[in-house]
């Protein structure tokens, strides 16, 4: 549980998204691409989940955005600091096969989520074109990691920073109008995973999304990151975290994932964190 | 004339429904030998088989009239691990109460005349705990040093772990939690279960060798085919009773509505109630419902109410249950104390379906009224619905208690363990073997949910099965 390295990938005014090398043996040995851990930072910490993104013989990697109090908290943590908690690999894995031509969209942070399936989807024969996209061009991650391991590389900027102004669902929309795809993989902020789920559902292709619902277990015995998918409830800690996108609740998730809203902006405060 | 029932003492309701303080403070030595001292000492005692684990009552009360404290713990301690924790959770009005010659004769459950069991075996537990009285180690040459492997630190697997460590087996436990005591820790409320009480039991354990594994979770972390390969001989699974159960009504996923899983892993688990000084937020509504009539819909509701009272919101919160309160299962003195504490209570509704306001908050609940039908296969009367009797409740937080499923982390890759159409695992009931050959289950993984003391019973029943089964490795 002990942090090997840090990297902060990006610092814009503050707003960073910070890459932890953390040792875990028994995770690394077992963590599949799709997968997550949960963590606490201190002994009054939350428990957060967040995606595997790499691992190595006996560490993983974890990336994350400095958005409320534990992912600030966890920022402030330095190499040879350890970790309350940490337990994984949860959830199920990502079904990797051929599938053929496959589509990854990322946005966010979410690019992050995207890259260790990116890695093994390539591995399995997969032709990946890969649509990235973040706020502005300094928010944007991991670009030279996924073009290695991508056939095509595209990458949209809601401000036009960087590349192409705009939504990363314009371009997914626009391949898909031009040439036929067996499989689109998403991972970013909900927005945009609905967007992809739209979109893909007037092309009636399949779209995978992982999703970010709230947990406090995340083994299945709270229920916290319920979410509806078909009409039927499923809990994406065990049932996920990947679900098709066209069967959720969209708007459902978006409400549950701001219930603590008020409450985060408060001990934010408190914790002199703005 | 039959002397009168002691009474145990208790925090005043004012006094203690604005924090997390025990309630019970139980018997002091005066009324433990008063109580003690109403015991009929019946030839036939019925009290004893009416104890899941049967406990030799009638010894102990006795010994307790003789002074002999600590005689009286160590009869207990023949059957039981952990009287100090039976003593404040087991449902005794439903057990050795209900069988005691003084419940009258066709009661549902125990009369208040019944000898108050429960409070006297605190009070021995307690004893014990405090003069740190030790069961005799008989460490068996034969199998001492070989390792067993205890999946889940919850009342089985403490109690396993407890039995194999006397006889000086190696005893490892993994808990998938970052703290150990399962339901006892992240279910049960401190003001009914002290932590102090669960820790003293826990240390007592790594104190006999027992050592725990937090955060791992076999199934995830390692699989259990992995541990035998590491030089695990055997292995006991207790698991828990782990998914909770929805309604399956429209609305039951709108913000605020919790299992009561959640609710109570939040408060109890993560200290939610001490937010800000803990990270874990938890909603506090002002109108709050909890579904349910089990013990962990009491909790829920008596969790929730003193929430409202450390945050100066006017104590409203409603348990709603679909039959009346003789048929809730929780036990009587729960209620009692919630029913003092100021939790209501609105027998006979249907839950039919949640809806919320525009941000997708939970704002109604709208119902159906019961009247009770026939006896069901449980024994109780069947509620049914009366058409037409809709009616709202209004509520900006709602709690689900309906029970719970297995959890098939560890199942769905052991396909070598047979488990029954609930998930939950099969054992042969007199060995608590299961399926695979060195592994063995108790407590609620087998047959659902159950208390704590049947837990342990087919947790110490277990730990003799796999003594006899480590004897193979000899």
């Amino acid at each position: 549980m002990k942090i090997l390295q840090k990297q902060v990938l990006c610092d814009l005014q503050g707003k960073r998204i910070i890459s932890l090398k953390v040792l875990a043996p028994q995770i690394a040995l077992k963590a599949k691409p799709g997968q997550f851990i949960t963590l606490m930072v201190s002994k009054e910490g939350e428990r957060i989940p967040l995606t595997i993104v790499k691992k190595d013989k006996d560490s993983i990697t974890l990336i994350f955005q400095e958005a409320g109090l534990t992912t600030k908290l966890l920022g402030r943590l330095g190499v040879g600091d350890s970790l309350y908690a940490l337990v994984g690999p949860l959830g199920h894995a990502t079904e990797i096969k051929l599938y053929g031509k496959v589509i990854l969209v990322g946005g966010g942070v979410g690019i992050a989520e995207i890259y260790p399936v990116a890695w093994a989807l390539k591995e399995a024969g997969n032709h990946l074109v890969t649509i990235l996209g973040a706020k502005t061009k300094d928010l944007l991650i991991l670009e030279n990691e996924l073009k290695s391991v991508s056939s095509e590389l595209y990458i949209a900027t809601d401000d036009g920073s960087y590349q192409r102004k705009g939504f990363t669902t314009d371009i997914l929309k626009e391949f898909l109008a031009k040439d036929k795809y067996d499989l689109v993989y998403s991972v970013g902020p909900i927005p945009m995973m609905q967007r992809v789920a739209e979109v893909t559902k007037d092309f009636n292709i399949k779209a995978i999304v992982s999703l970010n619902a709230l947990m406090v277990d995340a083994t299945g015995m709270c229920g916290c990151c319920r979410v509806t998918v078909g009409g039927k409830t499923k809990f994406s800690c065990i049932d996920g975290p990947e679900f098709e996108a066209q069967a959720i609740d969209w708007d459902e998730l978006a409400k549950r994932n701001c219930v603590y809203q008020d409450k985060e902006k408060h001990i934010c405060n408190l914790n002199k964190f703005s | 004339m039959a002397k009168e029932p002691v009474k145990a003492g208790e925090l005043s309701a004012l006094k203690r429904s604005s924090n997390f303080s025990e309630v019970v403070s139980g018997y002091s030595q005066e009324d433990a030998l008063s109580e003690a001292s109403r015991c009929l000492q019946c030839k036939d005692p019925r009290c004893i088989s009416g104890c899941p684990v049967n406990i030799n009552i009638k010894k102990f009360i006795r010994q307790i009239t003789e002074n002999d404290f600590s005689g009286a713990y160590f009869t207990i301690r023949e059957k039981n691990d952990f009287p100090g924790i039976c003593g404040r959770v087991c449902p005794a009005e439903y057990q050795c109460r209900k069988a005691c010659v003084l419940t009258k004769k066709d009661s549902v459950f125990a009369s208040p005349q019944a000898i108050n069991i429960h409070f006297l075996e605190r009070f021995v537990g307690d004893f014990g705990m405090n003069n740190k009285l030790e069961v005799v180690r008989t460490p068996d040459k034969k199998i001492s040093g070989l390792k067993v492997a205890v999946i889940g630190s919850g009342p089985a697997g403490l109690c396993c772990a407890g039995e194999l460590a006397r006889l000086g087996v190696k005893v490892i436990i993994f808990e998938s939690l970052h703290h150990s005591g399962g339901v006892l820790r992240y279910g049960i409320p401190p003001f009914r279960m002290p932590r102090d009480i669960l820790d003293f039991e826990i240390d007592y354990l790594k104190n006999l060798g027992v050592e725990i594994i937090p955060n791992f979770i076999v199934g995830r972390t390692k699989e259990l085919r992995e541990l035998f390969k590491e030089g695990f001989s055997a292995a006991f699974l207790g698991l828990g009773a782990g998914v909770p159960s929805f309604l399956g009504i429209p609305g039951e996923n709108l913000c605020n509505v919790y299992s009561a899983n959640e609710f109570l892993t939040r408060i109890n688990l993560m200290s939610a109630y001490e937010f800000p000084k803990s990270h874990t937020p938890i909603s506090i509504g002002k109108q709050i419902l909890v579904i349910g009539g089990g013990n962990t819909a009491i909790d829920a509701a008596r969790c929730a109410l003193r929430l409202q009272k450390m945050n100066n919101i006017e104590p409203d919160t409603t348990i709603v249950y679909r039959r009346t309160e003789v048929e809730m299962p929780a036990r009587r003195l729960e209620i009692e104390h919630a029913k003092e504490e100021g939790v209501k209570f609105k027998m006979l509704v249907k839950p039919e379906e949640f809806k919320g306001d525009d941000r997708g908050f939970v704002k109604t609940l709208k119902s159906l009224e019961c009247k009770l039908g026939e006896p069901d296969s449980s024994g109780r009367r069947r509620p049914v619905a009366i058409e037409g009797s809709d009616f709202k409740l209004d509520c900006d937080l709602a709690i689900i208690s309906i029970g719970l499923q297995a959890n098939q982390i560890l199942t769905s890759v052991t396909p070598e363990i047979k488990i029954d159409k609930y998930g939950d695992i099969i054992v042969d009931t007199q060995t608590m073997k299961t399926s695979l050959k060195g592994v063995f289950a108790g407590g609620d993984i087998v047959g659902g949910e159950g208390t704590v003391i049947e837990a342990m019973g087919m947790a110490k029943k277990a730990a003799l099965s796999i003594k006899d089964y480590l004897y193979s490795f000899c």
